[in-house]
C-alpha cells in the first residue's frame, strides 16, 4: 500500500512536470517516466496484463515516437525568455491544488463498485501465453511497426 | 480461413525483408498486391455463400478459449462473421487500389520496401480489428493499425506530413486512453473483456458500467474522426502521401474507429437503448458538419477528408437505428464509401503529378486532357453523394428507410439534404477542376498512366456493378 502510494505521487509530480516544462523533449520524458510508473503501481496492484503493456508500449515505443518526431522539429527561441516562461508557469498553477483537493475527496468517496469474478490466475507467462497469445503476437507487430517508423524519421530527417 | 487473414501477410513480411536488397521492394510489393487480391476474392466468395445469415450478424460471440486444430496449435481464438468479411472485402478492394498508386508515386527502392511492410502491418492489424472477439484484444489491433497508419503518414518527411502525423499520433493517444480507461471500468464492474460485456454494462452495470462504456465508444468514435473529435481527419490526410491518404480514408480510419463502433453498436442491440440513441445523433451530427466542412474547402484532399467524416455518420447513424435494413445499409456504405473514397484519392493522386498541386484553384479545364480521371472521379463522387444507380445510392437509401422506420424521420430528412450538399461540393470540384476554361499560359495535363487509370477503372466497374447489381445483392441477404 505505502509502495503504491509513493508511486502513484511520483507518478502525479512527473505528470505535471511534463505539462509545465517549456521543452517538448522533456514533457516527451515525463511522459515516458508516467508510463513506468504506472506500470510499476500496477504491478503492485496484480494487473500484470495492463502492466506489460504499458511498460513496452506506453513506456517503450509511444515516447519513443514523440522523441523522434521532436528531434525532427527546430526549438522556437523565444520560449527561453524568463518572461514566457513566467506567464507559461502562472498558467498552471492551480493544477496541483487540483489535483490534490481530488485526491483527497476521492478517500471520502465510496466508489459502488461490483464485486467481480477475478481475470484468469497466473503469473505472466500463463497469462499472455495460455490465454493472451494474440494479443502477444499483435505487441510483436506494434514493435516492428514502432521500429520501422524510428528508422524512416531518423534516416530521412525534415525537408 | 480466419487465421489465414492475419498469419499470412505476417510470413509475406518476413520474406519480403530477407530477400537480397534488389528484389526486396519489388517481391514485398507483389507479394502485398497478391495477398490484397486473395483475400478480396476469399471474402467475396465466402460473403455470398454465408449471405442469408445476416441476422445472425448481431450475436455476440464468447471470448472462448481455442478449440482443436489450427486454433488449438496456435493458441487464439478469431471469429469470421458477416461484418468482419465485409471489412475484410473493403481492405482487400483498397489495397489492390492503392498499391499501383503508390508504386507510381514513390520513386525510391528503401521507401518503396517500408510501405509495403507498414502496409503489411496494417492489413495484419484491420483483419485482425475484423476478426478478434474480445475488447482487450481489439484494442491491442486497433493500436496496430493505429502506429502504422501514423508513420505511413509521417514517412513523406514533409514538415505536413510530420504535422499530420503528429496531430494523429497525439489523438491516437487521447483516444488510447478513453479505451483503456473503458476497458478498466469494464472489466472491474463485468469481470470479463467480452463483447457481451458492454449490453451488460450498459444494462445493469450501474453507473460505472456505464461510463465504461461511453469511455470505450468516446475512443472509438475519436480514432474514427466522428464529430466532434474529427479535427486530426483533415490534417492528417492532406499530409499524408495521396496513396496513403487513400488507405486511411478507404479502410484504416475505419477499421480503427468505425467498425470498432460496429461492435459496439451489435453488442449493444442487446440493451443500452440510450447510449444507441445518442450513437445516432453523432452519425448524424458527423453527416451534417462533414457536408457544410466539405463545401468551404479550396483543396481536394481535405474536402475528402470532411466527405470522409460525414460519410462515416451515415454507418454508424444506420447500424444504430437497430433495424435489419439499417445493418445492410450501414455494411454496404461501408464497402462503398471505402472503394469510392480510396478511388478519389487515387484519382488525386493522378491530379497531383499532372498539376503538382491537389488545390481547388490551381487546375482547370483537365477534363480534356484526363477524360478517364474525370469520368471515374464523377461516378465516385456521384455515388458518394448518393445518386442512384451507383452503390452509394442503395446504401444511402437503406439508411435513411431505417432511420425513417425506426422514428428517427427528423434525422432521415437531415440525412438527404447533408446529401444534397455532398452533390454540391462535388460538382464544385469537378466543374473547377475538369470542366473550367484552362489557363492558356499552363502546360495542358495528361492521364498519369496505367498505374493510375487501371484501379481507377477497376473501382469504378465496382461501384457501378454493386449499383445495378445492388437489388439482386440485397436479396440474397433479406430472404
Amino acid at each position: 500500500m505505502a509502495l503504491t502510494v509513493i508511486v502513484l505521487s511520483v507518478m502525479v509530480a512527473a505528470a505535471l512536470w511534463s505539462v509545465v516544462t517549456l521543452t517538448m523533449l522533456r514533457a516527451a520524458i515525463g511522459l515516458a517516466l508516467v508510463s513506468v510508473l504506472l506500470a510499476v503501481a500496477l504491478f503492485t496492484l496484480g494487473a500484470t496484463l495492463a502492466a506489460v503493456f504499458e511498460l513496452s508500449i506506453g513506456a517503450g515505443l509511444i515516447p519513443v515516437l514523440f522523441v523522434s518526431v521532436v528531434s525532427l522539429t527546430r526549438r522556437q527561441q523565444q520560449e527561453e525568455h524568463p518572461l514566457v516562461r513566467r506567464i507559461h508557469l502562472r498558467r498552471f498553477w492551480p493544477l496541483p491544488i487540483l489535483l490534490l483537493a481530488a485526491g483527497i475527496a476521492l478517500t471520502f468517496v465510496h466508489l459502488p463498485i461490483a464485486v467481480a469474478p477475478a481475470l484468469p490466475e497466473g503469473g505472466p507467462r500463463a497469462i499472455f501465453w495460455a490465454s493472451r497469445r494474440l494479443d502477444l503476437f499483435g505487441q510483436v507487430l506494434i514493435v516492428i511497426a514502432g521500429a520501422l517508423g524510428i528508422v524512416v524519421l531518423f534516416k530521412e530527417g525534415p525537408k | 480461413m480466419a487465421y489465414a487473414f492475419v498469419i499470412l501477410p505476417f510470413f509475406a513480411l518476413i520474406l519480403a525483408n530477407l530477400l537480397p536488397r534488389r528484389a526486396r521492394a519489388p517481391v514485398a510489393f507483389g507479394l502485398t498486391f497478391a495477398l490484397f487480391l486473395a483475400q478480396a476474392a476469399a471474402a467475396l466468395v465466402l460473403l455470398v455463400s454465408r449471405a442469408g445469415g445476416l441476422a445472425e450478424a448481431g450475436a455476440v460471440a464468447p471470448s472462448g478459449s481455442p478449440g482443436a486444430g489450427l486454433e488449438a496449435l496456435l493458441g487464439f481464438h478469431l471469429r469470421l462473421d458477416l461484418w468482419s468479411l465485409v471489412a475484410i472485402l473493403s481492405a482487400g478492394v483498397v489495397g489492390v487500389g492503392v498499391l499501383p498508386v503508390a508504386w507510381s508515386t514513390m520513386r525510391d527502392e528503401g521507401r518503396r520496401l517500408t510501405f509495403a511492410s507498414l502496409l503489411l502491418i496494417n492489413l495484419m492489424g484491420i483483419d485482425g480489428v475484423a476478426l478478434v472477439t474480445d475488447l482487450f484484444s481489439l484494442y491491442v489491433f486497433i493500436e496496430i493499425v493505429s502506429i502504422s497508419t501514423y508513420v505511413l503518414i509521417a514517412m513523406g518527411g514533409e514538415a505536413q506530413a510530420i504535422e499530420g502525423g503528429f496531430k494523429y499520433l497525439v489523438l491516437s493517444g487521447v483516444a488510447t486512453v478513453l479505451l483503456l480507461a473503458g476497458i478498466a471500468l469494464l472489466t472491474l464492474t463485468e469481470g470479463d473483456l467480452s463483447f457481451a460485456s458492454l449490453a451488460r454494462a450498459a444494462g445493469t452495470g450501474g453507473g460505472l458500467g456505464r461510463l465504461g462504456v461511453i469511455l470505450f465508444a468516446a475512443g472509438l468514435l475519436t480514432k474514427g474522426g466522428f464529430v466532434p473529435f474529427h479535427w486530426w481527419v483533415p490534417d492528417a490526410y492532406t499530409g499524408a502521401p495521396t496513396a496513403v491518404s487513400a488507405l486511411m480514408a478507404g479502410i484504416a480510419t475505419k477499421a480503427s474507429g468505425t467498425f470498432g463502433i460496429v461492435r459496439v453498436v451489435l453488442a449493444l442491440s442487446q440493451g443500452g437503448g440510450a447510449i444507441r440513441e445518442a450513437l445516432i445523433g453523432v452519425g448524424i451530427l458527423s453527416i451534417v458538419v462533414g457536408a457544410f466542412a466539405g463545401l468551404a474547402q479550396r483543396d481536394a484532399k481535405r474536402m475528402l477528408a470532411y466527405s470522409s467524416v460525414s460519410q462515416v455518420g451515415y454507418i454508424v447513424a444506420g447500424l444504430a437505428a437497430g433495424n435489419l435494413l439499417g445493418l445492410l445499409g450501414a455494411a454496404l456504405h461501408f464497402f462503398s464509401h471505402a472503394v469510392c473514397t480510396s478511388q478519389l484519392f487515387g484519382n488525386v493522386a493522378s491530379l497531383e503529378r499532372a498539376t503538382g498541386s491537389s488545390g481547388l484553384d490551381r487546375s482547370g479545364g483537365l477534363g480534356k486532357g484526363m477524360p478517364i480521371t474525370a469520368g471515374t472521379s464523377v461516378l465516385a463522387s456521384l455515388s458518394i453523394a448518393g445518386l442512384p444507380p451507383l452503390s452509394g445510392f442503395w446504401s444511402k437509401l437503406l439508411v435513411v428507410i431505417a432511420l425513417w422506420q425506426t422514428g428517427h424521420q427528423g434525422y432521415a430528412v437531415t440525412a438527404v439534404v447533408a446529401s444534397l450538399l455532398t452533390l454540391a461540393y462535388f460538382i464544385g470540384w469537378h466543374r473547377r477542376t475538369f470542366w473550367a476554361n484552362a489557363d492558356p499560359a499552363v502546360r495542358p495535363a495528361v492521364e498519369g498512366g496505367a498505374a493510375f487509370l487501371l484501379p481507377a477503372i477497376a473501382l469504378s466497374v465496382v461501384n457501378v456493378g454493386i449499383g445495378l447489381g445492388s437489388p439482386f445483392i440485397i436479396g440474397l441477404f433479406v430472404r
